[in-house]
């Protein structure tokens, strides 16, 4: 039989780090981990578990980076989960051996608000007192040694972004970390800790009865002084019986009625408790100067809060970072474009032709393609959101927007990942995990496809160039043709504003989130923290979301490919490429009409392209949807190449390509090639008809269309993972799409009345 | 006694009271707004809206909404 110490002995330990936000946890996790740690997931929540290797005394151990807060007292799923940990509640996480607890040396009072309440829980605890270097900038002294007695556990100063005192804390942790359990002493008042043995009896009492789970002390404690509801339905779930939860509210509503007219109200009785605790421990322990010296970051937070200047830098900074996603990210994208192409061409011209070579070149290399081309833009934005959170802007950027959210229900951190959405919803979605709040963090999600991405940007030039004439308003100030794209800007941001303002008072109603946000000092990004997230993220993606993007990039290439019915398509034209061909055949190198013929070849070969397109499951399901599409001014292809371009939006360009004959390689950025296409979108006519397809409403209207439309699957995939359901993804196409056709058809039902 | 949101920038405080009871008035707590503490309003927002304060060492945002649920005594 093991016993527990020889079990201490053999097995891996676990170690659980948590700290307030900002206090370097990341930097401390890296230096402790280094390049052995993984980011999974705790099924349910959408909070990261991060997971570190590293030896303590000789013996390996695993280390849980718990999500930065502020205090104990869960009042969400997400939050719940560190709590979970520590009392060795969750099956996916061994119970801890022991616990670090991080907090910054210029900040001693609010940090140790959570210690009090880690201390509460017995677990062999150390406290890294970390960014002494900042604490010595401010002219702070701190008496480390009264603290550590005060405490009653051991206290490492460090400074972990030097790994100084890395080595002591991981001693300090050895020799911790096999010690029996600590005497609890509650900072809490006399009378609640007699409440709690009493709520915590009765409990126990119907736990011997078997209708009560088992309910840890400080689970209690919470019960009774949480002013939300959260651990009570936490608890209440794993309580059928109705008459157990109604005789368990009342006790506690009892209790805290006894409290209360003993004067410990409940939840006040808590801070006020502990923040008194922490006085008597910090009593002679730090040392203030006189004057509180003006510090680097303060001076630089004076410039970055103006009102003015503030707002100014504010602007330029996020135009910098805007532009450089589109500069940076470009050349890499083009680069794996490029390849892409390579090697679907190497494909095309080693393989007889046929569907398994159409599918390895059309469908999953393309698909391939089309995951790893978003890779540069989250690359880049996450190394600007990473340098942006590390050195402490990001919660300025907050605090600088907040006054324009709060109107439409949401708040300031969701400006972020609103505005790398502009560039690109995948990111953004990302992004919004730094918003708390569940309802904010799926309104943000769930309206970040409506801020038009640059994918659409495509769409948007050549209909524009197409069929805006090149008009001028108020003199030559405004062109009609910038104007236009700008509206198609603001149709996104309007309705998303709109669809949030809805989506909070419905779907997703509750009570305004507060702000209460602390504001840290500046300091210099970590490069190791910026690189590590910039990674993670970027990996992330690949490994979630990119399986799914080729699913449907592949089933999307069956729908364009089948039936390929060879005798209906090339049979009426083989006599015509045979002509071609056998005239080639006797051409010499030199002669001049070779470029002709190769010219009719080519115009052949895109014609069997599109009949191959038109007969298709696709091209038929575009032709079956024409009449719910004419409303909306389109024709069958315009409805084919819309559907067409559900896996990312470009696609939308190349099939209009294919459709029209032009061949599948239409660069929108290719002048030749563009202006090819416009043409050929300005000839066309109905079926059977001369009448022009395209007009101003028409192209109006497919520019509404691909403004609201969630044709993404990207998009929607990241956004299952992002909300841990399909519903949400599901949601959004849905009321996209929906979105999307109204104000197509709105557009264009206006617009032809208006322009004639 | 004022309100939290009616101090002007470079007044400080003391906080008599917050008139919470529910999750805000928690969280307004656990940040350190306890009844005793001396507190800054260092500037605002360009709206005018959050409020940043200096509190026990660090810098604290809050809206005026939420400045509204805490009595100060000035100083």
């Amino acid at each position: 039989m093991v016993t527990p110490t020889t079990a201490h002995e053999l097995g891996t330990m676990t170690v659980a780090l948590i700290g307030n936000p900002n206090v370097g946890k990341s930097t401390l996790f890296n230096a402790l981990a280094g390049v052995r740690q993984r980011v999974g997931n705790y099924p349910g929540v959408t909070v990261d578990k991060k997971i570190g290797r590293m030896t303590v005394g000789g013996r390996n151990c695993s280390l849980v980076d718990l999500p930065g807060t502020y205090s104990l007292a869960p009042r969400s799923p997400d939050e719940m989960v560190a709590v979970d940990v520590l009392l060795g509640r969750r099956g996916d996480v061994p119970p801890l051996d022991a616990v670090i607890c991080i907090i910054d040396a210029s900040n001693l009072e609010r940090n140790l608000y959570l210690v009090s309440q880690v201390f509460e829980l017995g677990l062999p605890t150390v406290v890294a007192v970390n960014m002494v270097d900042v604490a010595r900038q401010r002219g702070l002294k701190i008496d480390l040694a009264t603290l550590e007695k005060r405490l009653g556990v051991p206290v490492v100063a460090m400074q972990a972004n030097r790994r100084h005192g890395v080595v002591q804390l991981v001693e300090a942790l050895s020799q911790i970390i096999a010690s029996p359990p600590r005497t609890v002493i509650s900072p809490l008042p006399e009378a609640f800790t007699k409440e709690v043995k009493r709520l915590e009896a009765t409990l126990a009492n119907g736990h011997g009865k078997g209708a009560i789970p088992a309910v840890p002390r400080y689970l209690v404690e919470r019960l009774l002084v949480d002013s939300g509801e959260y651990i009570e339905t936490a608890l209440f779930k794993k309580m059928p019986d109705e008459k157990v939860r109604q005789k368990l509210r009342h006790d506690v509503e009892a209790a805290r009625v006894r409290l209360r007219d003993d004067g410990h109200p409940v939840p006040a009785v808590e801070p006020i408790s502990r923040y008194r605790w922490i006085a008597g421990v910090l009593d002679g322990v730090v040392q203030r100067p006189r004057q509180a010296p003006v510090t680097i970051s303060d001076r630089i937070d004076r410039v970055l809060i103006h009102r003015f200047w503030g707002l100014a830098i504010f602007v330029v900074l996020m135009i910098v970072v805007f532009q450089s996603v589109f500069a940076w990210a470009t050349y890499p994208m083009g680069w794996i474009d490029a390849a892409t192409a390579l090697l679907g061409g190497a494909i095309e011209a080693s393989m007889p032709q046929g569907p398994l070579r159409s599918l390895l070149v059309d469908g999953m290399i393309a698909g391939v393609g089309g995951v790893l081309v978003f890779l540069p833009q989250i690359f880049v934005l996450f190394f600007f959101l990473a340098v942006l959170e590390d050195c402490g802007y990001m919660a300025r950027a907050a605090y600088l927007m907040d006054r324009l959210f709060v109107p439409v229900g949401l708040s300031g951190k969701s400006f972020v990942p609103l505005l790398s959405s502009f560039a690109c919803a995948i990111p953004g979605i990302m992004a919004a995990r730094i918003i708390e709040d569940r309802r904010d963090r799926l309104t943000t999600i769930l309206i970040a496809p409506l801020m038009s991405c640059s994918a659409r940007l495509p769409v948007y030039t050549v209909l524009i160039a197409a069929f805006i004439p090149k008009e001028y308003l108020f003199g030559s100030w405004f062109s009609l043709q910038g104007l236009t794209m700008a509206a198609m800007y603001a149709v996104g941001m309007i309705t998303a504003i709109a669809v949030a303002l809805v989506l909070k008072r419905t779907l997703l109603r509750g009570p305004t989130p507060p702000l209460v946000m602390e504001l840290p000092a500046y300091k210099w990004p970590s490069p190791s923290n910026v690189l590590h997230r910039m990674f993670e993220r970027g990996w992330a993606f690949v490994r979630r979301a990119g399986t799914l993007i080729v699913a449907v990039s592949i089933l999307v290439w069956a729908l364009l490919y089948y039936p390929h019915n060879v005798e209906q398509v090339e049979a009426p034209l083989r006599l015509e490429r045979l002509k071609i061909e056998t005239r080639l055949a006797t051409l010499g190198e030199d002669d001049p009409l070779q470029q002709e013929l190769q010219r009719q070849l080519r115009t052949l070969n895109n014609r069997v392209e599109a009949a191959y397109v038109r007969q298709s499951i696709l091209g038929n399901l575009g032709q079956w949807v024409e009449p719910a599409v004419a409303p909306l001014g389109w024709d069958w292809r315009i409805g084919c190449a819309a559907i067409a371009s559900f896996p990312a939006r470009e696609v939308v360009i190349a099939t209009l390509g294919i459709i029209y004959e032009l061949g599948g390689d239409v660069d929108v950025d290719d002048s030749q090639s563009r202006t090819r296409l416009m043409s050929a979108l300005r000839n066309a006519t109905w079926q059977d008809s001369d009448r022009p397809v395209y007009n101003i409403p028409v192209a109006l209207s497919l520019m509404v269309f691909f403004a609201l439309c969630a044709q993404c699957a990207a998009t929607l995939v990241v956004m299952r993972r992002e909300t841990q359901s399909w519903r949400w993804p599901v949601f959004t196409f849905v009321y996209m799409t929906t979105l999307a056709y109204l104000g197509a058809l709105i557009t264009y039902q206006v617009g032809i009345r208006l322009i004639s | 006694m004022i309100k939290l949101s009616q101090l002007t920038v470079g007044q400080c405080g003391r906080v008599d009271r917050i008139n919470d009871h529910g999750p805000l008035g928690t969280r307004l707590m656990e940040m350190g707004l306890i009844p005793g503490v001396e507190l800054k309003l260092v500037g605002s927002a360009p709206f005018g809206d959050p409020l940043e304060f200096d509190l026990r060492g660090y810098r604290l945002s809050l809206r005026k909404s939420e400045a509204d649920y805490v009595d100060v005594a000035m100083l």
